[in-house]
């Protein structure tokens, strides 16, 4: 019981480490570095429902009968690029609020907001 | 290994030191490609091992450059979120209680179309890499989009950051730091072409062994990087342009979009390679190999215009805002 489900509890361990980052910190980069730890948790959950006990990797060859699932290994494989993509374009957003307001601390940008 | 990984995030939210935080992003994508491999993800790994390890790290880095090290502000209600938090986790552990066991060959997500992909694909395909054929031939369209997603991506990027003026080569702020450590920059030079040669192995191979094209884009574009790091951003850019990148990267989705288009015409569905050449087998051969290539020149001239953008938003800060 406790190892077959091992793996989605540590899924979850860091799925909710991230999501704590992304609210308790204030800091811009900390929240997208909190954001890939929840993102590649669940990575990590695909991956682990595609494994099959004995099975080998989805490459077919001769003398092998049992594969592990290539569904969820072809999506995560462009998620992760995608991820990265998308998690430059937020990066470069950071730094264009930087040169904007001079910080990237949640509390000081509403409050530049407020003065406006 | 996924208790380290564990111990690894927990370090990350434990840290103030956002480039302390960084290298532990590091550590944590290094081992979680190989969590993936030990779970026979092997293509998976590859990418991971490139982005997780390799990309994300130095993207962070180039943004603490401009941004500043430390946190400042307190954390904001920190025991309400960890309650917030807990509640959340125990909800999904309660969740995970009617699951089907880690590995159980009759879990529900083995028992649909899975099963059709790994029997037939090798016959119907005719490449023993089931993920390639998932991914290139059977759910091609959807990679379309996700390459049309990665040139959008790093056209933002361009847009928000880019200032078109390149570094004067071998100017003092540039190869400043790392060109002095003779140790690091023979090894590179050693290992710099042989990267590249690996990345068009796995380029070419993806449909017999683990690779394609979003691996292999993703490698190539830290080999290059590297170079960048070592030998100064505007010697890499002299190497390879800018412009001729943009270009590269729209060539890519194009390539992979007229793909489907020739197939059309050849009076065949959107993306059906079976009617490229007469022998429906060969076809989707040269329809995967086409389409692959296109994906590898997007991933690559993306990630490495992406990293350009960022190096020269450090070189000129002041031309950014």
């Amino acid at each position: 019981m406790l190892m077959e489900l091992y793996n989605y509890w540590v899924v979850i361990l860091l799925m909710m480490t991230g999501f704590y980052i992304v609210i308790v910190q204030g800091n811009l980069i900390k929240k997208l570095i909190g954001l890939n730890l929840f993102q590649t948790s669940v990575f990590i959950f695909y991956i682990s429902l595609g494994k099959v006990s004995g099975g080998s990797a989805p490459i077919f060859a001769e003398g092998v009968s049992s594969y592990s699932n290539p569904l969820p290994h072809v999506l995560i494989l462009t998620a992760i690029v995608v991820g990265i993509a998308t998690t430059a374009l937020a990066l470069a957003l950071v730094i264009r609020i930087r040169n904007a307001y001079g910080t990237v601390e949640e509390e000081e940008l509403q409050q530049r907001d407020l003065e406006c | 290994m996924l208790l380290l990984l564990a111990i690894t995030a927990l370090a990350i939210a434990w840290l103030r030191d956002l480039f302390a935080a960084v290298m532990l992003a590091g550590i944590y994508g290094l081992l979680s490609a190989s969590f993936f491999v030990s779970v026979d993800a092997v293509d998976v790994a590859f990418t991971e091992a490139a982005v997780g390890a390799g990309i994300f790290p130095l993207l962070m880095l180039a943004a603490l450059a401009l941004v500043g090290r430390y946190e400042q502000t307190a954390y904001r209600h920190p025991l309400i979120s960890l309650l917030l938090v807990s509640i959340t986790g125990a909800t999904l552990v309660l969740g995970t209680l009617d699951m089907p066991a880690f590995g159980s060959p009759d879990a529900p997500p083995h028992s649909h179309v899975a099963v059709r992909y790994i029997e037939e694909s090798p016959k119907e395909i005719g490449i023993p890499n089931m993920v390639t054929s998932v991914l290139a031939d059977y759910r091609s369209f959807d990679t379309l989009g996700e390459v049309a997603v990665i040139f959008t991506a790093a056209m933002g990027v361009l847009g928000l950051l880019f200032t078109g003026r390149a570094a004067s080569p071998g100017s003092a702020t540039e190869r400043a730091n790392m060109y002095d450590h003779r140790v690091l920059r023979v090894v590179s030079k050693m290992l710099i072409p042989l990267i590249l040669l690996f990345a068009l192995y796995v380029q070419f191979h993806g449909e017999y062994g683990p690779g394609g094209g979003f691996q292999a884009g993703v490698i190539f574009a830290a080999g290059i990087i590297l170079y960048a790091m070592l030998f100064g951003f505007g010697n890499a850019q002299r190497v390879v342009r800018p412009a001729l990148l943009q270009i590269l990267a729209a060539c890519g989705v194009l390539i992979y979009g007229s793909v489907g288009v020739v197939c059309l015409l050849s009076g065949g569905n959107f993306l059906d390679y079976s009617q490229l050449l007469p022998d429906p087998l060969a076809g989707r051969h040269l329809g995967i190999l086409v389409i692959e290539l296109g994906v590898g020149i997007t991933v690559a001239s993306s990630m490495i215009l992406i990293f350009y953008a960022f190096a020269s938003a450090t070189v000129n800060p002041e031309e950014v805002a």
